[in-house]
């Protein structure tokens, strides 16, 4: 006799289904290296001030600029600072910038594709001729036209990247709801008297969302990077937070003297945005491998 | 065709009309007076309302908006305000040094990510292709600034086989190279690995395609069907791309010229920002625009040349 395990429908039972993902995601060996490498990072932001060895702006002046030891498991920088634990401190402005700047972008983005979308006609040749505007900068060189006003701050920088970063929500979100705007449900939906509002919040927002959270998740490495970038041009967080860019820039200014804080603040970027580049690979493959090419550049 | 070259033509002005708007209105959104930045607080009120006057800041934001578009429209960039000289001059100087390091860069991402894109395709799963696969995604992901730094650290400082800074003079060729290596690799790094991925995909996907089946089943050679009739089509996404790579180069380069000090467009608005010249990074931010939107405007024409399966004038979807 067979028997039927009806799943009941609560938040568990609903965890329970999101489960496979995870483990469809693990099962790919690049995917594992990319949930590892974020799921270390994650850990690192939490837990900084009880991994970290030292406060990320304690002197050690004993130990300027010296090689990795005992002491100094990465070494000291020009002010005898312990690196690993302004690296580990460092993690926290990276997630922390880059968090709340994706979050403005995809906002923007996402009001601004719907708007577009959604009304057509001239509202949306009006938004198509300002996103490639706003595309015909390179990303750094908008952010850098915006802060030469605005002044080198990380609530700047935040500002700067989420604008930057809007037109490509902007543009997936307008792309998907002209494609969902074709479906029978909607139509069915209009048929029946429901407002453009209600159709493009409760029955469109939700199709393109997952689009979205996969490029947002996507983004984030980008989004990293470019902030330790522009903090690198000494135009995004300052000194002496201890952003992975301005490491960088302060070994940059002593790299004649040690190749340590270079090297390390350089390791650290590159495995992080790797992890993350592969998470979101992974995670859009499993979610939805008709997604792949969604990815603005 | 006509009709959408036209309409793009017209689309790509208009762009660039907003772009002019945006850049001199910029002053006007965001706080502050750039003439005081530029002078700094202790300037006499005479000297900051001659400055004001010079950068048309006395005016409503229209006319300035307007002066900026008409000047602008003439070929003529207008003056730095710190020296007089002519802001034409200045990027005459600078953007042959950034356009030959965005161009080498790219043909250096082309010589080498398409092949290891075409042999990743045509020996899926092999171990070679997934070490491909693995360094490719590992370029993507290594910062431009990143890439410099690494490089300068190792074969500038370390080594000291390659010169650390400066451009050469162009005419000394052979100086000019050994300055130019170090910032094209850096450059390069990301479009080698995205491009190798982005063949990979792009032919994958042509080989399952039923005219491949049909040659395969009609018996034509296995290198023949790759290269005659595969890669012709998998190239095709590949120019489009190639467009929007010139303009995010452009972006790399401004990290690339500061670490390694070029002359070139970067540094150009780069230094203008750390001594807020502000007329001198709008120009500059102008011809960097104006650059991307041109070559975006060819590569489009370019692509749609090449594949006639392309609907002109239909709005992307």
């Amino acid at each position: 006799m067979m028997t039927y395990v009806l799943r009941p429908e609560t938040r568990a039972g609903r965890l329970l289904d999101r489960l496979p993902l995870i483990g469809d995601m693990l099962r790919r060996p690049l995917g594992a290296l990319g949930i590892v490498i974020v799921a270390g990072f994650l850990l690192i932001v939490i837990f900084a001030g009880v991994i970290a060895p030292y406060d990320y702006a304690a002197q050690d002046l004993d130990a300027l600029l010296e090689g990795p030891s005992a002491r100094h498991l990465l070494g000291t920088d020009h002010l005898g600072r312990d690196l690993l634990s302004r690296l580990i401190y460092g993690s926290r402005i990276a997630l922390g910038t880059a968090v709340p700047a994706v979050a403005m972008a995809l906002v923007g983005g996402i009001l601004l594709g719907l708007i577009a979308g959604y009304f057509g006609g001239l509202v949306d040749d009006a938004i198509v001729v300002l996103i490639d505007a706003m595309k015909a900068f390179p990303a750094v060189v908008l952010a850098l036209a915006v802060l030469a006003l605005l002044g080198p701050s990380r609530a700047n920088a935040v500002l700067v990247i989420g604008l930057a970063w809007i037109p490509n929500y902007a543009r997936v979100t307008r792309a998907q709801v002209l494609t969902a705007r074709q479906q029978v449900y909607v139509e069915a939906e209009r048929s029946l008297g429901a407002t453009r509002w209600r159709i493009a919040l409760r029955h469109i927002l939700p199709n393109v969302i997952a689009a979205l959270l996969v490029l947002a998740a996507m983004d984030l490495p980008v989004v990293i990077t470019f902030e330790a970038g522009l903090s690198f041009l000494g135009l995004g967080v300052r000194p002496p937070s201890p952003s992975w860019g301005v490491i960088l820039s302060e070994g940059f200014n002593v790299i004649r003297q040690s190749p340590w804080p270079i090297t390390w603040a350089g390791l650290t970027l590159i495995v992080i945005t790797l992890g993350f580049t592969l998470f979101g690979e992974t995670l859009r493959d499993v979610l939805d491998p008709k997604l792949s090419g969604t990815r603005g550049i | 065709m006509l009709t959408y070259l036209v309409k793009r033509s017209i689309m790509t002005l208009l762009v660039l009309l907003v772009v002019i708007l945006f850049l001199s209105l910029l002053v006007e959104i965001v706080p502050g007076d750039p003439a005081v930045a530029l002078l700094g607080p202790r300037a006499s009120p005479a000297l900051i309302e001659k400055i004001r006057a010079e950068m048309d800041l006395d005016q409503p934001a229209l006319v300035q908006a307007g002066r900026f578009l008409g000047r602008v429209t003439r070929g003529d960039l207008g003056k730095d305000v710190f020296t007089g000289k002519s802001i034409n001059d200045l990027i005459r100087n600078a953007l042959p040094h950034t356009l030959i390091l965005a161009w080498t860069s790219l043909a250096l991402a082309v010589v080498i990510g398409i092949p290891l894109g075409i042999y990743s395709a045509t020996h899926p799963g092999h171990w070679l292709d997934r070490v491909t696969t693995l360094i490719s995604i590992s370029f993507i992901t290594i910062p431009p600034y990143v890439a410099g730094l690494f490089l300068l650290l190792l074969f500038a400082v370390q080594w000291k086989v390659l010169p650390a800074l400066g451009a050469g003079k162009l005419s000394d060729p052979g100086d000019y190279l050994a300055h130019l290596v170090l910032p094209v690799v850096a450059l390069a790094i990301t479009w080698i690995g995205y491009l190798a991925r982005l063949v990979r995909a792009s032919m994958l996907e042509v080989l399952n395609e039923n005219y491949i089946r049909a040659a395969r089943a009609a018996g034509v050679s296995q290198p023949r069907i790759f290269y005659k009739y595969a890669l012709k089509n998998a190239l095709i996404p590949t120019i489009a791309i190639l467009g929007v790579g010139i303009g995010s180069l452009m972006g790399g380069a401004v990290f690339v010229e500061v670490i390694f000090n070029r002359p070139g467009m970067g540094t150009l608005i780069y230094n203008a920002i750390l001594s807020r010249n502000y007329p001198v990074v709008r120009a500059g931010v102008l011809v960097v625009a104006f650059l991307f939107v041109a070559t975006n405007l060819v590569a489009d024409f370019v692509y749609t040349w090449l594949d006639p399966r392309v609907q002109l004038g239909k709005k992307q979807g």
